[in-house]
């Protein structure tokens, strides 16, 4: 394992941190390998990808999202029907064959608990997803794309998040 | 071959691609697809303040802000060089009808650019949908404990019990906003 040699930010974390780091978040990084940041570029790639599908299939469009919730269009139904479906059954095999990364890490699946933060925050993010007509990822796209406006819509995202951190103690769970 | 990219893709094949996302991080890296996380790593590696929740190791993360910095540069390519800029986007007659009441005219791009525009930034509208719009985005994902991308897909992928509750929530507020909120804001807000 030569790539080990370039650790430039290697840090034991402890239980704890590692707690923390989990924390109402499901995409976390279980990896224990430590590569080089400019590994990570291969993930700005699958970006690039997916940012060009979130165009060409028009999710980032706010139209898009109005007449889903207006009932008017299978649309984008359909995108997250299938999106689904195709996870599913991929996670189904790397699970049942028991994949590993190009690394040859074995892959590995955490359970998410329930908490009420999945009903009242959904909620929340719901009412969202109409006003702004997207959910995270389509934002970063809307962006991409020109909108140049966008780049409030994000910065007021990141305070949402930075709100919801400083006063994650108060609320209900 | 190129013309037909041009045109607006297909639901099934987009769908199918954006699944496919799922199995390509894992086995790239075993890594969980998500992206409203990102949000939280921009506030830990920029301005954690004093706030424990923000105090974690984000470095080991950092991969979901090169996925995300993709999305921005994919979007770009999307847009200058696979779309007719000749083309518009059809709209549900119905939808088209109740955005016309709202004073939504302008269907020639993916977005409303008569209210998404830097004009509209400083006026009562501009704080309703960027604004507010985003903080509620941002607010609620994390509080959800993910969005679209990491319950609605990855979590109902892997048969998670609260993303599929996340989910439905995510879709009753969606319903609430579209149908009781938004007709309020188009009618004070002018």
């Amino acid at each position: 394992m030569t790539e080990t040699e370039f650790i430039e930010t290697k840090h034991i974390e402890t239980k704890e941190e590692i707690e923390l780091r989990h924390l109402d978040t499901l995409c976390t990084n279980e990896s224990q390998l430590v590569h080089p940041w400019w590994y990570n570029f291969k993930y700005t790639i699958v970006g690039i990808i997916f940012g060009i599908v979130f165009v060409k299939a028009e999710i980032i469009s706010w139209f898009r999202i109005q007449e889903m919730f207006q009932l008017t269009s299978f649309f984008m139904y359909g995108v997250i029907g299938t999106a689904v479906a195709v996870g599913a059954i991929s996670v189904f095999f790397v699970k049942k064959l028991k994949l590993r990364s190009i690394y040859g890490e074995v892959i590995t699946f955490e359970d998410k608990e329930f908490n009420k933060g999945q009903i009242f925050g959904a909620m929340i993010f719901g009412t969202g997803w109409a006003i702004t007509g997207a959910c995270p990822g389509p934002l970063f796209a809307q962006f991409g794309s020109g909108y140049s406006v966008i780049i409030i819509t994000i910065l007021s995202a990141i305070a949402g998040t930075w709100v919801y951190g400083k006063f994650r103690d108060r609320l209900p769970h | 071959m190129f013309e037909l990219l041009k045109q607006p893709w297909h639901w099934a094949l987009s769908g199918t691609l954006i699944g496919l996302i799922v199995p390509l991080l894992l086995i790239l890296g075993n890594k969980k697809f998500g992206i409203s996380s990102s949000f939280r790593h921009i506030c830990a590696s920029c301005f954690p303040g004093n706030v424990k929740f923000f105090k974690y190791e984000w470095k080991k993360e950092i991969w979901n802000l090169f996925f995300v910095g993709g999305i921005i540069i994919g979007a770009f390519i999307a847009t200058v060089f696979l779309t007719d800029p000749a083309s518009s986007i059809s709209i549900a007659p119905e939808t088209v009808g109740i955005l016309n009441s709202y004073g939504i005219s302008d269907f020639s791009s993916l977005m409303p650019v008569q209210l998404f525009n830097w004009s509209n930034l400083f006026s009562m509208k501009g704080l309703v949908f960027f604004i507010m719009g985003g903080f509620l985005v941002g607010f609620g994902t994390r509080y959800a404990g993910g969005c679209t991308s990491g319950h609605s897909i990855m979590g109902l992928a892997n048969l998670q019990k609260a993303s599929l509750i996340a989910t439905i929530f995510f879709m009753a507020g969606g319903f609430f906003s579209t149908n009781i909120l938004i007709p309020l804001i188009f009618k004070y807000l002018q």
